[in-house]
């Protein structure tokens, strides 16, 4: 079993990874929006600083220009919040990025609402939707610091085209390490069972381990598996769990619609239906807060998961 | 000795195309197109650093078309350079052509730079591309093409302002001041006056010419290719250039010519 090496948030992942990736390979360069120690890149810009450039606060702008780096052999990376980095320049990164189909790499802070007391403003709670409907879009979201590393990294060895990483500012329990296989596009085993599969994505993974020690308890065998890929979106393993334990739940901070859940619901009801049930964000803005009171508030832990299971593995 | 009128005459034969291809296509933008024919006949016969035959040649100059609408422009101009047979002009718009409505990067179409199609995405691409030429070491240039109307989109500036920053010498938009859009007068839809202040106050260097006098444009880009900043050139042009019955109507800015038209318009071109 995966046990906690102590609380970190992913976003130090994505900043380890940036520097890591960029010391091997002199074409990642890295875009900033004014906010560079806050998501992460400060370190990549102090290391790097003749493959830095600021660009202040102007996302429609630095996602073109990352774009024509990009259209010049470059692969660079701009971060931002998550909510700035998807919705104030959608249309640059559906027409210039994704149309193009160049390697540019989106990383996407501040996902999800243990943001906290910062409010809905900059809560990214649309994030995934958004990204995953835009062709030629690779989508990460990693489950913890060591993971999103590595997803970092992989987003440029791995992912040829435009890749969004999603990552968060809360410290969580950073759980997994360089032992555990990391396939873009492909879904983690990370527990065994037969009565039903959690299925999860970023800081909603660790909580689904969670909720499968409980269910234990309670003579329930889940199987737990971290989506760190939402798109593409390992279709097999998800078809395989369906068949296998009959019941799915989904688990992921973000909106209900559009999400890890939809994309699990689109596979099952067209290839295996099953009774499903998703965890997420519920169809409404997020508010200050700290990070676990927003958790609780929204229904956002291992006990929403747990009630879920119970909900579709014992129906009254 | 540059004799300009060998590329009066190009410029001519590029109209003619342009509306032949339009004609063929049923569908499209008549109007800008035929008034950038002059400056992308200098673009593509006199200033840029180009080889047909060696579209992805590391050295060669940039040209973005940030109004991906004036696609068939830049099409006749490539045909015309030898970037592909001109007989794929009459594929244009039509299913499984590389010829798309607006220039889109994935039909692999030799010449083509960028997708465009969205305005206010083209200046910040060539900001990108200007800065990796730095990056790389290499003296040639990015070019882009931006109409008028587009700089009502708040992104250009953004773009602007960043090229300004970076003292991007290597960058040179043109601007394609015909003064109409679709709804109408730009003086009307949105004034986007005093055009020369706004680019100088955001750091630029600033060149107006005559965009439908190829001595004047001529004349322009070789004073912008000595600049040590980032130069815009505000090209006055006319839509619809060379076909007097439409010139400067905006109405002729998205429609095409009949065949009968198409007929009187490639005559009156000829016979000026």
């Amino acid at each position: 079993m995966f046990t906690n090496k102590g609380n970190t948030a992913t976003k130090i992942g994505f900043r380890e990874g940036l520097v890591e990736i960029a010391s091997e390979n002199k074409n990642v360069l890295g875009l900033g929006a004014d906010i560079t120690s806050s998501v992460g890149m400060d370190l990549f810009a102090k290391k790097f600083p003749e493959r830095f450039f600021s660009f202040g606060i102007a996302e429609q702008n630095i996602a073109a220009v990352a774009a024509g780096m990009a259209l010049s052999d470059k692969i660079p990376f701009f971060s931002t919040y998550g909510v700035f980095a998807t919705l104030r320049c959608a249309d640059q990164i559906r027409i210039s990025i994704c149309y193009n189909n160049v390697p540019v790499k989106i990383g996407g802070a501040h996902a999800g609402i243990s943001v906290g007391p910062d409010g809905a403003t900059h809560q990214a709670l649309e994030d995934i939707s958004i990204m995953r409907t835009l062709p030629n879009m690779t989508v990460l979201s990693p489950c913890d610091a060591n993971q999103t590393k590595i997803a970092t990294i992989a987003s440029v060895k791995q992912v040829n085209g435009p890749c969004y990483i999603r990552f968060g500012r809360a410290e969580f329990p950073n759980f997994t390490d360089e032992n555990l296989e990391f396939i873009v596009g492909k879904g983690q085993v990370l527990k065994k069972g037969s009565d039903v599969s959690i299925i999860a994505t970023g800081h909603m993974v660790w909580e689904a381990l969670e909720a499968a020690k409980f269910l234990k308890n309670k003579s329930i065998n889940a199987q737990v598996i971290n989506i760190h890929t939402i798109k593409p979106i390992d279709k097999e393993l998800i078809i395989e769990a369906a068949k296998k334990t009959g019941a799915i739940v989904t688990a992921e901070e973000h909106q209900i619609y559009g999400g890890l859940g939809s994309a699990v619901a689109e596979i099952l009801s067209q290839y295996y239906p099953v009774p499903m049930r998703i965890v997420g964000m519920p169809d409404c803005f997020g508010e200050s807060g700290k990070p676990n009171e927003l958790m609780n508030k929204y229904g956002l832990t291992a006990k929403n998961i747990v009630q879920n299971v119970m909900d579709l593995v014992h129906p009254l | 000795m540059l004799d300009v009128s060998i590329l009066e005459q190009k410029a001519k034969e590029i109209r003619i195309d342009v509306i032949k291809s339009l004609k063929e296509a049923g569908s499209g933008h008549l109007g800008a197109s035929l008034g950038l024919a002059d400056i992308f006949t200098v673009l593509y016969f006199y200033e840029l650093h180009h080889k047909a035959g060696v579209s992805d040649w590391h050295a060669r100059d940039r040209l973005i078309l940030s109004i991906g609408h004036a696609a068939p422009v830049l099409y006749v101009s490539l045909a015309h350079s030898g970037y592909f047979h001109p007989d794929e002009l009459k594929t244009l718009r039509k299913l499984g052509s590389r010829l798309q409505g607006h220039p889109a990067l994935c039909y692999k179409l030799p010449g083509v730079e960028t997708t465009s199609g969205s305005l206010g995405h083209g200046l910040s691409i060539a900001v990108g591309m200007a800065i990796s030429m730095i990056i790389d070491k290499t003296s040639h240039k990015v070019y882009c093409i931006l109409g008028d109307g587009e700089l009502q989109e708040g992104s250009v500036w953004e773009a602007a302002m960043s090229a300004a920053h970076y003292k991007l010498d290597n960058l040179v938009a043109i601007v394609d001041r015909n003064e109409v859009q679709i709804d109408g007068n730009t003086s009307e839809v949105m004034d986007i006056e005093n055009l020369e202040e706004k680019w100088l106050g955001f750091g630029w260097d600033v060149l107006e010419c005559n965009g439908n006098d190829i001595a004047d444009i001529i004349k322009s880009f070789n004073i912008a290719r000595e600049k040590t900043k980032p130069v815009v050139i505000i090209a006055h042009t006319k839509m619809g250039k060379g076909v007097p019955e439409i010139e400067g109507n905006y109405k002729w800015h998205g429609k095409v010519p009949n065949s009968k038209q198409a007929e009187k318009f490639i005559d009156a071109i000829i016979n000026t």
